[in-house]
């Protein structure tokens, strides 16, 4: 009994910060979404009408959610594996024991990650420019017909994963390689004396005991891609015909431009339950695999 | 210099019990820098900060300003932008400071202009500068064509617009970036029907008028008179006006001094200005610009109507437009010197006598946007005109909504017996 009274006063610092920090506005964000809060009710409180599920049943019709939560599944879908592809092939690049000039390229790869992403849009913007950018300029020396990166709705999307993709590989990349030298030499030896080739031994030892460090990077990655939004905002403002707006851009247009806070906050926890359901799925399916 | 200027008025911000608060939106901030120091010996005891917001984060800025309790004295404010701030309470009403004001005389105002600070029967701002947009265009490419005039109905335009336009060479009749709702405004106003119906309730743009106004305006692309690009893409417009990839271009009076920095000065004689032309004969134009109003919550009212006064004395909205090219809104100040002279300026001078407002609800940044966004679908051949004005009244009417509730409950509670 006592032990247990002085576990929750050894709690209580921490879940006071949580409870007033996080608990209440997450609440008070639920019961704003339950509301048809905005300008109008800002003004004079009396003009504020309590709609329920309001919001989110005008959300599930409303065909810009929709199209703001496909582009957002399609960043995620398409970007995720290549961004851990790109992050474990320069991890292993690294961690080689051929790699030379290994602390220069460590930090010259995790540069782009400490870069301010306005100022590298900026930058990328330029890279993309369809008559005077350098990607063009590149493709139509290699005889590929210019593209005209960001004023074509299907090609803004791909633009803005690579640039995401150029931008955020470096964290991961240190992670991967972080678990990489945990990997013990002496089965990478033992597997060398059975005769084992690189690709086997990438195969049966590498993958299997990166695993655990792969699938939290993958959630964190897929959480973190999920909430897309500065990189459309800087770069083509949710455009063009509104073919990169995000579910977390939709979020902000609704709430800070408009002031509609209540339906943003419904967008909110939408966005949240997918989240939450895709990331379950993710640790469902590697615990089903471990199993087997 | 600027910068030590800066961070010494943000000094004496809390010190000095005159000091007025003052925010400008875009280009006007560092045009009124040059405009203050006179003021300031005009009234030795009221010192003035500035906060020059950027256009992009103006409105969003506005609000929050409000919504925290931080507003300033007096702003800068888009008349677009007037009617959400008067709605939520914001606003100072003028008319009693007007009615005793030996400076501002509201018949000296372009009547329409002066409308769109009247919101409800109260006046909530004083016109500072005025906007609209009619068309900027290449009279030696014209007379080239065999047109001696620029248009003056849609019938002759869409002729002049089929003869300059080669886009196999590149070259078009005029610039309309798809991302920019203004031009198919102005053409919108200029028809009989109202863009919003009912007191405000629902969206009209099923009338017939929209619909020929949307047809045109889809039309000048599907004929390939008009690049289908938004103003990201369209870069340089000037320079490409200079080199002729356009004929016409449909834009505002910011463009004069605009077009004089960027082209050379021997390209003066191969442009000029025209008011713009309507469905049958000359038509209406949006009548914009940029209002100065006082905060209810201000703590310096008598000192920003001061200012306010100072700055609509003709003589400095001279100036002003010498600094900046911002037109005045009063038509003695266009007697003044440079203002007179300038041919460009005249087919302004001529629109403004012509301009009709966008409705007054607070939701028509909101809608205006939607039209636009559904608008650029049209043109990109998604939607047909009828398609994609039902769309438009569809996302009005789903804006309006809270709108029509608090219509429906003031009536109730005024026809409810006590």
């Amino acid at each position: 009994m006592n032990g247990q009274r002085a576990a929750w006063v050894f709690l209580a610092p921490a879940a006071i910060v949580l409870g007033v920090f996080f608990l209440l506005p997450v609440i008070g964000a639920f019961v704003l979404s339950l509301t048809d809060y905005d300008l109008y009710a800002l003004a004079d409180i009396h003009n504020l009408r309590f709609v329920a599920l309001g919001n989110y049943w005008a959300l599930l019709q409303r065909p810009l959610f929709w199209s703001a939560l496909g582009h957002t599944v399609y960043f995620v879908a398409v970007g995720v594996p290549l961004s851990m592809l790109v992050s474990l092939g320069t991890a292993l690049l690294l961690h080689s024991p051929m790699a030379r000039f290994k602390p220069f390229f460590r930090t010259a790869l995790f540069a782009p990650v400490v870069t301010t992403v306005v100022a590298v849009a900026v930058v990328w913007r330029y890279l993309f420019n369809t008559k005077y950018g350098l990607i063009n300029y590149a493709l139509e020396w290699t005889g590929i017909h210019p593209v005209d990166w960001l004023g074509d709705p299907h090609w803004a999307m791909p633009a803005i994963i690579l640039f995401a993709i150029w931008k955020n590989f470096g964290y991961n990349m240190i992670i991967l390689l972080a678990g990489l030298q945990a990997i013990p030499t002496e089965l990478y030896e033992a597997a060398r004396i059975d005769g084992a080739s690189a690709w086997r031994q990438f195969r049966h030892i590498t993958l299997p005991m990166l695993a655990p460090t792969l699938l939290m990077v993958g959630i964190l990655t897929v959480s973190g891609y999920f909430q897309l939004f500065a990189e459309p905002y800087v770069i083509t403002e949710g455009g063009p015909l509104q073919s990169t707006v995000s579910v977390l851009y939709l979020m902000y247009d609704e709430g800070f431009t408009w002031w509609s806070l209540g339906s943003a906050s419904a967008i909110a926890f939408l966005l949240f339950l997918t989240m939450f359901v895709v990331t379950a799925c993710m640790l469902r399916m590697e615990r089903r695999e471990a199993k087997v | 210099m600027l910068l030590i200027h800066a961070s010494l008025m943000a000094c004496s911000q809390h010190s000095d019990p005159d000091t007025l608060t003052f925010w400008t939106v875009g280009r006007e901030g560092e045009a009124i820098t040059q405009l203050l120091p006179q003021f300031e010996r005009e009234n030795p005891a009221i010192h003035v900060t500035l906060q020059q917001l950027p256009l992009s984060a103006a409105h969003q800025k506005l609000l929050t300003a409000f919504a925290g309790d931080s507003t300033p004295d007096m702003t800068q404010l888009g008349n677009t932008w007037l009617p959400e701030l008067v709605a939520v309470g914001a606003l100072e009403p003028l008319q009693t400071r007007v009615a005793n004001s030996k400076t501002i005389q509201p018949n000296d105002y372009f009547p329409s202009i002066w409308s769109t600070n009247v919101y409800e029967g109260a006046l909530y701002g004083v016109p500072w500068y005025v906007d609209t947009r009619l068309l900027f265009y290449r009279n030696d490419l014209l007379k080239a064509a065999g047109f001696d005039a620029p248009p003056r109905d849609w019938a002759q335009w869409r002729r002049m617009l089929a003869a300059l336009s080669h886009p196999e060479q590149g070259q078009y009749g005029i610039l309309l970036p798809t991302n920019e709702y203004d031009q198919l405004t102005s053409l919108a106003l200029q028809q009989p029907d109202p863009l919003l119906r009912d007191g405000g309730r629902y969206g009209n743009f099923e009338s017939a008028g929209f619909k020929r106004a949307l047809t045109f305006y889809v039309d000048t692309f599907r004929l390939h008179q008009a690049p289908p690009i938004t103003n990201v893409e369209a870069g340089n417009p000037w320079v490409e006006f200079g080199r002729g990839v356009y004929s016409f271009y449909f834009s505002g009076p910011w463009n004069i001094s605009e077009f004089r920095t960027r082209l050379p000065a021997s390209a003066e004689d191969t442009w000029n200005t025209a008011p713009l032309p309507g469905p049958d004969g000359p038509g209406a134009a949006i009548a914009g610009g940029s209002s100065l109003v006082v905060f209810r919550r201000a703590k310096h009212k008598d000192a920003a109507w001061k200012l306010i006064e100072y700055l609509s004395r003709p003589d400095v909205q001279g100036r002003f437009y010498d600094l900046l090219g911002d037109m005045p809104p009063r038509r003695s100040s266009w007697n003044e010197a440079s203002l007179r002279s300038d041919t460009k300026a005249q087919a302004f001078r001529d629109q403004l006598e012509h301009v009709k407002p966008t409705p007054p609800v607070p939701e028509w940044e909101q809608i205006v946007n939607q039209m636009q966004l559904v608008a650029a679908q049209a043109v990109a051949g998604d939607l047909t005109i009828d398609q994609a004005t039902a769309e438009i009244d569809r996302r009005a009417d789903r804006i309006l909504e809270k709108r029509r509730w608090m219509l429906d409950r003031a009536q109730h509670a005024s026809s409810a017996p006590p």
